[in-house]
């Protein structure tokens, strides 16, 4: 794996290992690619596409697709910002979001990428839908208006003996995401406190704990989404 | 209960990777895989409910609710409807009293719809436990609802069979071929075992040479170069894998089903001839569930290939072994797409994978994998038979062979046909008899709609590729409301949903084309719908996203005046609808809810 390659966004000439995925070899290079599902070493989704680059002319996402030698990769292009912009928005109309009453708000992935594309009105029609609460269980409530499909909880929490606590359910129009409420009931504090960590929204989120900063004072109150990867290198 | 289920999970030794398999036994046992069969089911294979849940809950065929005693799968595809699938369901539900979605309250029948089961050039037909019924009209239905309440057996419903192997004792299906036009490479007179015997007197890369030099290209719609991918596969190193995708879900496609029927053995000759390319010594085929009423057929086929020694050990004395296993899948469009496939084959969420890594490199079982449609095996094992420089004479340069489509909707010779690559589809219509038309829906929902101005492209994967399907639509349709609305509400409801772009943006369109349809649309509508069309096919892991939005992108390219004719040119006009918002209220109190603007 130490075998590097040499690419560029945008123009800009970076250096990265073979096999390593756009996103963490930009981020690695000071070049911030918005990701929602993606996290650092952990098996790729691939499902938010947020991530949308074109690589050599094809779309595709940087969170899947490893960087080739030679690769030429358009990142902040007017085309993919507004598809990023437009798949923000999206997110937003499709599942039941009202950040002001939502304990992630301040720390939520979602909201943070609305301000930094100026979202102002969406420009889909808002869907709606009906989406159910689980608060079965006991450390945490799933609140399903919130969840983006990202599947960071299904790839990531897991009981002692690796099986699942959170797994999708249907497909489609239909799809939503499920809780394990034997394997639920077994969970560590540790264990509610990293589902809700790992959420990119607020659909995971602690019984009983809440509110512990004060909203104003949060991560992206104080700044923009992607501002430490594009500060860490200037 | 959970005796029984602990029983059928140590049938399949205890393996999650046999979950399908499982569900579909504690389906057929119960009627369906109530909360307490998936208890029992995670507790045998020692996996948490949310993930059997996970598998049960992606494919139709499976249910939480129990089914009723005879379940009725009617399907609603364009061209059931078109061939009058509304007056078919009416007629089932009047003589039922309840209505699709719901089962009688003795639990005798159920109703469904069901999307595209491979028998569009009989339709309107429905599946009843397996049995399929096609050609049905008012008076069939009643006689089927008399026959379900006088608690016939499925089997005994049928009363008249079809032709060919659908006759065979051991079938009994009333689905008939209508195979049409046989042509050389496929439907042409065919002896087992002379492609597999020459090839297997070749060295293995001397066989991937001549399917390379044959010009073959995937059957199943991609048109990628078979030789190539078997190529790349054999390259890499361990256990290899030969799938063959007889999934056969594209709407207006069925001529799978006719080469299963009657060309099972040069489908498996084709897997085994390429199983020795690559260095496999297994092969799955993954078969829809629609087409379960084959199952005794394809076992017997292969019973019959292995004691002819084609299939099993030591083939032809040759020492090279490899066997085949049928796995069903469960009614899920996507798992058509290889690396699902795959997925529903190793008991999960038929998921596409995202690539790299090609299942060429690691595919089932995380093994280096070929997975390749059944008509391209088949033309396989005539290449290896007739040789490369044959195959390549046929056709035209860039796609030579033959292409078995599968013709239907509104001509009147709908069927099997096996044409050299080239025609031009006005050809086409000539030859199947269609006058008064529209509009050919080429390769599908997921092709494109073709106006008459460009009835003379060729069908050729150069110009016009396309897996099989062929719709033919009259001028007397309704094209956005009976064929592109159908189309966008099988999308939306078979997105797999992992991109949240393909999940949403197919529900958004469909929400779209309705509003259109239903008169509310404006002008904008339209460049919103090419807009947002456009993201969608940006943003997509597989090819289900990135051509769901053809059925409304080629219409307003080819047929804008429909459009144009059912919008208002307003800046505004709200999506709500209030006389139907309050439809039900005013059902209460007794009061018209038509409100005149
Ligand atoms: C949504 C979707 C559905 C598909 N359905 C089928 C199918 O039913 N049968 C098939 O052979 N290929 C289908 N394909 C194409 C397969 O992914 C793959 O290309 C094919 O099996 C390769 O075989 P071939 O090269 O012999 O055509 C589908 C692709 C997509 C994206
Ligand atoms: S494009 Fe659609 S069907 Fe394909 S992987 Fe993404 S969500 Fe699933």
């Amino acid at each position: 794996m130490s075998e590097t390659v040499k690419f560029t966004i945008d123009g800009k000439e970076c250096i990265g290992k073979k096999g390593q995925y756009i996103v963490d070899a930009a981020a690695e290079n000071g070049v911030y690619i918005p990701v929602l599902c993606h996290m650092k070493d952990v098996i790729p989704a691939g499902s938010c596409r947020v991530c949308t680059v074109k690589a050599n002319g094809r779309n595709m996402a940087a969170c899947t697709s490893p960087v080739e030698e030679g690769m030429s990769i358009e990142n902040n292009t007017a085309e993919l910002l507004d598809i990023r912009k437009a798949i923000v928005e999206m997110l937003f109309v499709e599942g039941n979001h009202f950040c002001p009453a939502c304990e992630k708000s301040g720390n939520c992935d979602l909201q943070a990428l609305g301000y930094k594309y100026q979202m102002m009105v969406p420009r889909f029609p808002y869907v709606f839908e009906r989406r159910n609460i689980d608060a079965t269980t006991p450390k945490i409530f799933l609140e399903r208006n919130r969840c983006i499909f990202c599947k960071r909880c299904v790839r990531m929490i897991k009981d002692a003996e690796g099986r699942s606590i959170f797994a999708f359910k249907g497909r489609g129009e239909t799809l939503e995401i499920n809780i394990d409420h034997k394997l639920a009931a077994n969970m560590t504090d540790e264990m509610a406190q990293l589902a809700m960590d790992i959420c990119p929204v607020g659909a995971i989120l602690r019984k009983e704990v809440g509110f512990n900063e004060a909203i104003g004072t949060r991560k992206y109150d104080k700044k923009v989404i992607g501002s430490d990867i594009e500060n860490n290198h200037q | 209960m959970k005796e029984k289920i602990s029983r059928i999970v140590e049938n399949f030794g205890n393996d999650a990777a046999r979950l399908m398999d499982i569900l579909s036994e504690v389906q057929s046992e119960y009627g369906c895989v109530s909360c307490e069969a998936v208890s029992a089911i995670a507790e045998n294979l020692h996996i948490s409910e949310v993930d059997v849940i996970q598998t049960r809950s992606f494919y139709h065929f499976f249910t939480e609710e129990q089914v009723g005693k005879y379940a009725v799968y009617l399907n609603n595809s364009v061209v059931s409807c078109m061939n009058g699938m509304s007056d078919v369901a009416d007629e089932f539900q009047k003589q039922l009293g309840v209505k699709f979605g719901q089962k009688t309250a003795d639990g005798l029948v159920s109703l469904h719809y069901t999307a595209c089961i491979g028998m569009s050039d009989q339709e309107p037909a429905a599946i009843i436990n397996d049995v399929v019924f096609t050609s049905l009209t008012r008076n069939k239905v009643a006689k089927l609802v008399a026959d379900m309440r006088a608690g016939k057996a499925v089997n005994d419903m049928v009363t008249e069979f079809g032709d060919g192997n659908n006759a065979n004792p051991i079938v009994r299906s009333m689905v008939k071929n209508n195979i049409m036009k046989t042509g050389p490479v496929v439907l042409d007179a065919y002896e087992v075992g002379l492609g597999l015997s020459k090839a297997l007197g070749m060295d293995s890369k001397a066989v991937i040479k001549e399917v390379l030099d044959s010009g073959l290209r995937g059957r199943g719609g991609a048109g990628f170069p078979t030789g190539m991918k078997w190529e790349f596969c054999s390259r890499e190193a361990g256990d290899h894998y030969v799938m063959c995708n007889a999934d056969e879900g594209e709407p207006g496609t069925f001529k799978d089903r006719v080469l299963l029927t009657e060309r099972a053995s040069m489908v498996f000759e084709g897997m085994a001839i390429g199983a020795y390319a690559i260095g496999a010594k297994e092969g799955v085929l993954y078969l829809r569930r629609e087409y379960k009423y084959m199952k005794a057929l394809l076992e017997n086929v292969l019973t019959e290939m292995r004691s002819e020694n084609l299939l099993g050990n030591n083939i032809l004395g040759k020492g090279f072994n490899f066997d085949i296993r049928v796995q069903f899948g469960a009614g899920a469009y996507v798992c058509g797409e290889e690396s699902a496939l795959i997925e529903s084959a190793e008991g999960k969420r038929g998921e596409p994978r995202n690539r790299p890594p090609f299942p060429a490199q690691k595919g089932y079982k995380g093994k280096p994998t070929i997975v390749n449609n059944v008509e391209t095996f088949c033309a396989a094992a005539r290449i290896l038979d007739r040789g490369a420089a044959w195959h390549k004479a046929i056709g035209t340069p860039e796609s030579s062979g033959t292409k078995v489509l599968s013709i239907s909707g509104d001509c009147n010779a709908p069927g099997v046909y096996e044409l050299p690559w080239g025609m031009s589809i006005s050809e086409m219509l000539t030859m199947v008899g269609a006058s008064d038309v529209q509009a050919v829906q080429v390769a599908g929902p997921s092709g494109i709609c073709l106006p008459p101005a460009q009835f003379d492209r060729k069908i050729a994967l150069e110009d016009l590729p396309t897996g099989g399907s062929m719709i033919v639509i009259g001028n007397k349709r309704d094209l956005l409301k009976d064929v592109v609305l159908n189309f966008m509400e099988f999308f939306a409801d078979e997105s797999c949903g992992s991109c949240v772009t393909c999940r949403s943006f197919n529900m958004i369109l469909k929400n779209s084309i309705e509003k259109v349809v239903e008169g509310h649309g404006i002008t904008k509508d339209i460049d919103d719908m090419s807009a947002w069309s456009e993201i969608l096919r940006k943003t997509t892991r597989c090819g289900l996203g990135q051509t769901s939005s053809n059925p409304i992108t080629t219409t307003i390219k080819n047929f804008r005046p429909l459009y144009d004719a059912r919008v208002k040119n307003v800046e505004y006009q709200s999506d709500f609808d209030m006389s139907k918002a309050v439809v039900e209220s005013c059902a209460v109190v007794g009061r018209s809810a038509e409100i005149h603007e």
